[in-house]
Formats: structure tokens, sequence, C-alpha cells
């Protein structure tokens, strides 16, 4: 994977994929401005939505206890993994236990983080995406490249090509002479899955929400396939990150009605399912969670960063994002894109990677991200908490702008060198050129006009017509 | 897997050592956003179940037969799944097969029926919401998923409530519970919404009011 700048250069570059996303990130902004504007407490949400995950956050430990707790009572079976490895150790295991070697999958952006489906396929077990979207991916041996709409860079098109060239190898084609009609092609997505699920043994997902009191899990969805992977096998596994939980079953009314609305801008997404452990008669009569770790207790312990674990996985913020909405999802080299992307995937993943180093600056800064986070993510604030981190780690970058900062500091330190450097500077003013040479310089000037120096310098000025 | 919740939770403690107690949650948000008169919340129900496609209605209880029979038949309904509980005299004007949940209908046996006609727990006008939570008349959460056409029957003023924060303390978590906001949909394409991907295509709510 490349570093942000070349992959996001590459998109940028794409003239469809700008399109697609162009169009997809502003009519959804709209919407959801207007699906808040709805609520006149929606301040009051977001600051209380803050606080319980705060709360959450402080007290992890005592509430994931009191969640395997009440999960374990209510007839489910608790795992804890550490890492990716573990949590698809675990999976394929129980799995395996089934004796089937297929598993349908709600969508989940915790089994995509771990890599889920290709351990599983290189253990022989095939895991069909069910979400629309999902499966338009997989068909395509694509990547998401947006938390809500991964096929969001995909057109009616596109999507088309796909589901005929590729819904055949993995099960029932595509209908003969199949349109580009949204209707039609999730027509034949429906008949292709309808299969899947009436057969599914075992259904995978991940959670939106785990309430800590009662043990229940929630899962919001549109489509209802969902519903299908969480209701009709007989084993259900989920998937889900430590800091999903929250404490009381009363937290669910601030979060279910901030999520739908600056998600998908509507006032309640058509389905959301409650499950508490197994219920006698009515779904699955096995179901295990897998608590995952993978890289949370490190953000956790940045008392910065650790903000990033308040995430409900909206991406209001992705689809207000200028740069994502040019450089798409792709360019961010993570199953996490956008701007929490650019602030959560350093702090599970670290910073080691070129490409998580450059995460923390594919950003304006603009802070149209913190605007309409509901819960009140300062992104902004934790990009420049980790670009701070990237330079002190000195990356190849890094070592140039530090021998930059070391020699104006110097340069600071002396004032008549200051002084002289300025005159000097102002009197060859019509020579400057401007576009800075050298490699990093270049590329910033490039889009940047350099500051005009001024006739002459202030000091001289100040003492001309003020002493 | 012990070693791994021990060391997990051992993480979590080091990592939160040092920072600050949490600001306590205060809950000055609204419990609703709507005035309380049984009325108003009604039709605001209605409106918010038709914005997201779903087809409502409003009966006397006398006259409730004779519309799910009529909604079943507009569809072009022959047989129809009967929850456990249902009250017989809903569908006493329909001439759809009946096919009792007991024992359990296989998934196939569910994908080969036409309609299901259930009760619900609770209504949230605010969101345009029905709450299934598998008490009588209702059923488990495969009925109302698999076959293709649902009609769900909604008791006014005693069902509907203004908001979400109305609606949680009246569900019990302990049950399965299923929130239907409209008929399935997505978005996926292109942002266009399309109606029925996997659940059912068409949702009826009847809304049943004392005359």
């Amino acid at each position: 994977m490349p570093a942000f700048p070349e992959a996001a250069r590459e998109a940028v570059g794409n003239p469809t994929l700008r399109a697609n996303l162009r169009h997809a990130t502003h009519t959804i902004r709209d919407k959801r401005a207007r699906a808040v504007a709805e609520l006149d407490d929606w301040a009051a949400l977001r600051e209380t939505g803050k606080r319980i995950k705060d709360r959450t956050l402080r007290q992890l430990d005592t509430y994931l206890l009191q969640l395997e707790e009440a999960v374990t009572a209510a007839g489910g079976t608790v795992h804890w993994a550490a890492d990716a490895a573990e949590a698809n150790r675990i999976v394929t295991e129980l799995v395996r236990a089934t004796g089937e070697t297929e598993v349908v999958k709600v969508k989940s952006m915790a089994t995509q983080e771990i890599g889920l489906n290709e351990h599983l396929a290189a253990e022989g077990i095939a895991a069909y995406e069910t979400d629309l979207a999902e499966l338009i991916v997989q068909l395509g041996d694509d990547r998401p490249s947006h938390i809500l709409v991964p096929a969001i860079h995909r057109n009616r098109g596109e999507i088309r090509d796909i589901f005929r060239e590729k819904m055949g190898s993995w099960g029932r084609p595509a209908p003969e002479g199949l349109s580009d009609a949204p209707a039609e092609l999730a027509e034949a997505a429906r008949l292709h899955l309808r299969e899947k699920f009436l057969r599914a043994k075992v259904g995978i997902s991940g959670a939106n929400f785990m309430v800590a009191e009662t043990g229940t899990l929630v899962v919001v969805e549109s489509e209802g396939n969902g519903r299908m992977c969480l209701t009709l096998p007989e084993t259900l596994i989920s998937v889900v990150g430590v800091e999903k939980v929250v404490p009381t079953w009363q937290d669910l009314e601030v979060f279910l009605q901030t999520l739908p609305r600056s998600s998908t801008a509507e006032r309640m997404n058509p389905y959301t399912s409650m499950w508490t452990g197994t219920t006698d008669g009515d779904g699955p009569g096995t179901f295990h969670l897998v608590l995952l770790d993978n890289g949370r207790t490190d953000a956790l312990a940045d008392e910065v960063g650790r903000q990033a674990l308040r995430c409900i996985r909206c991406s209001a913020c992705l689809n207000v994002c200028p740069v994502y909405e040019r450089a798409g999802g792709h360019a961010y080299g993570s199953v996490y894109p956008g701007p929490i992307g650019a602030i959560l995937t350093p702090q599970l993943r670290g910073t080691a990677s070129e490409v998580d180093a450059s995460l923390p600056y594919a950003s304006s800064l603009c802070g149209a991200c913190y605007e309409v986070c509901p819960v009140a993510i300062d992104i902004p604030e934790v990009l420049v908490h980790l670009r701070g981190k990237v330079a002190e780690e000195g990356g190849k970058g890094h070592r140039l702008e530090r021998a930059a900062i070391k020699a104006s500091t110097w340069v600071l330190d002396h004032p008549g060198v200051l002084a002289t450097g300025e005159r000097l500077a102002s009197a060859t003013r019509k020579l400057h050129p401007k576009r800075l040479p050298g490699p990093g310089a270049r590329q910033w000037t490039e889009s940047r006009d350099l500051p005009e120096l001024p006739a002459e310098p202030f000091r001289d000025w100040w003492r001309k017509n003020r002493t | 897997m012990t070693d791994s919740r021990a060391r997990i939770l051992a993480r979590i403690r080091t990592a939160v050592a040092d920072a600050p107690e949490a600001a306590p949650v205060a809950r000055d948000y609204r419990t609703s956003h709507t005035p309380d008169a049984p009325e108003a919340l009604l039709d605001l129900l209605h409106e918010n179940l038709a914005d997201y496609r779903a087809h409502v209605h409003r009966t006397a209880p006398a006259g409730l037969a004779a519309l799910v029979a009529r909604l079943l038949a507009e569809r072009g309904a022959r047989s129809v799944v009967v929850p456990p509980g249902l009250p017989e005299e809903w569908l006493a004007a329909t001439e759809a097969a009946r096919r009792f949940d007991e024992p359990r209908l296989t998934p196939y046996e569910l994908d080969g029926t036409d309609a299901v006609v259930t009760g619900c727990a609770v209504a949230i006008a605010e969101t345009g919401t029905i709450v299934l939570d598998g008490g009588p008349g209702q059923g488990r959460r495969a009925l109302t998923l698999v076959p293709d056409l649902h009609v769900c029957v909604v008791r006014a003023p005693e069902q509907v409530v203004a908001s979400v924060p109305l609606a949680l303390p009246r569900l019990a978590p302990a049950r399965p519970l299923t929130w239907i906001s409209g008929p399935s949909a997505t978005s996926d394409i292109e942002l266009d919404r399309v109606e029925g991907v996997h659940g059912p295509r068409t949702l009826e709510v009847v809304l049943v009011t004392e005359p």
C-alpha cells in the first residue's frame, strides 16, 4: 500500500471516481443536515453521547466484566481476543466445531479490520458478505471505500458489469439481460443471496452497541440482510471491538437518535435488531461473542487520542471532508477511511509503516469533521497530536524538517543575523522564485503561493516611523 | 483464552490509570419532541411511516378483519403465516391459507409463504418505527422477515409513544427485539433508495383506533 499522498494522487486523477464520490458525499451531507435540524436538542444529545462514551472508556474493565456476566447468564459464550490473529483463530475454531464450511456475514468493520474473510478462505471456509455494497465489493475483488456505503466509488454501470461477470462463480448468476437500474440490481442481489440465507447454518456479525447492564447486542441496518444473518442460522458469532459497550439500556435512547440521523440521514434506519444471549424457539440456539482488542487498548492509553474510541461509525465525518471527497476511501490504506480513519488507524496499528505515518497528514484541518461528529470527537486535535508523535519518531521527511527548525532557532537566537537576513531578503525580492526547489519544498509550493516579502523589514519600518 | 482476558483487562487498567474521572452524564435532552396529544401523535406516526414508504391504513376495530383481508388480497397473498397468539378475528375475513408456526416452519417454508400478519409491542411516532418483541401475535423474528408482505396492526392510542426515549422503558431487553421503520431498503447504488432487498418488500401498517 502506498502512503496517502501517492494513493491520493492516483485517485484525484480518476474523473469517474471523483464524480461518484462528489455526488454521494454531497447528497448525503445535505440530507444529514436536514435530519439533524429536526431535533432541537441535538447539542444536548451530542454532549450526552460524548459523556456516556467517555465514562465507559474510563471504566472499560468494569463494563466489559458486567457485559460478560450478562451475556453468559443469557446463554451466550464470551471470548476475548487480544489481536486479529487470535480473533481469527477463535472464529475459525467456532465455525469448524459446527462442521460447516460456509458462513453468511453481516457487514462489520471489526471483521474487515482483522481480515476475517481472507483468513477463513485460507482455512477452507467460504464467507459470504450479504450487505449489497459489501457484495459488490466482494464480487469485484475490490476494497470498501466508505464505512457506511462501501461501494460509494462505484456507479450503476460498473455494478452491473460486476454482477454479470462474477455472480455466477459465487452462486446464482445474474439474470439474463440485467440492466443498470438500481431496482434491478437490488433484485439480482436478493435472488443471489436468498439461497445462501435459507441454507446458512452459521452467521457472523459485528455489533453497533453492547449493553453492559443487560447483555444486549444491537445491530442497525437497512436491507434486512442483517436480520437474516442474525435470525436464521443455528449459530451466531459476533466479533465486536471492546469500545462498543455502553453501560445501560437507557443509553441506547441517545445513540438510536444520533446514529441514524448522522449516518444515513434518516429518522431511523429501516431495521434494528437487538438480542440478549439466546432465546428458546427464536433465532440461533448458540451465540458466541468475541471481544476484540487489536490495538484499542493502545489508543485508550493515549490521553489525547483515546477520544477516537468514542466513534460510533456513523461516517458523517467522511461525507463532509474535502480531502475524502477528492481522494476517496482507498487512499487511506485501511478499513477506516476519512477523518476518523486518519486518527483511528495510526492508533490501532501504530505509525511504524509509511502509510500509517502519513495518515495524520491526510487532512486540511478544516474542522468540518468535528462539527458533524455526533459524539464530539475533536478529530483536528487528535490529528495535530498524532503529527507531533510521528515527527518525534523522526521519519524521513521529518529529519529535514527538524534540521530546518534547528537552523531557524539559531537565527532567531541571533537578532543581528536575523535583521541582516531580512534586509537581504527584501532587497532581493524581485528575484525570488515562485516555486521552491528541492523535494518536499517543491511539493509544498506546487499547490500554494509563497508569501510575498514586504519592501522593507518591519524593524526598519518601525525605526523610521515610530522612534 | 483466559490469558487474553486477563491481559486485555490489565492493559485497560494501565491505560486509564492516570486518566481524569469522566464528567457525569447529564441527560438534559428532550424525552419527546412532540406535544402530548394522542391524535397528533397518531398523525405524526402515520406521516413518518408513509414517508419511509410503508402503506398506512386506519380503521375501527370492527373494520379490521375486512381491511386485513383486502390488503392480503390486493397484494395477491394466497398464504399467510399466523404467529402464535394472533387474535383469530383479525384473519376472520381472509381466504388466504393459514400457516401456523407449530412445529416451526423451515426457512424454505417461510420463503414459500406470501404474507405474515402480526401485532406489535410499541410504535414510535417521531421516527415512524414499529417494534416487535416476540410477544403474543408477533411470533419469532423470522416470521416477519422472510415472507414478502408484512401486515402489522398497531392499537392506538395505547401502543403509540412519541419518541425513542419513551419507547425503551416499555421494552424488555431480554426479549429479541426488531425495530422496523418502513420496508427493507438499500441506498448502496448511487444513493438511490430501493425498497425490498432482503426483508419484506411491502409493509402495510394498520392503525386501529376506537371510534
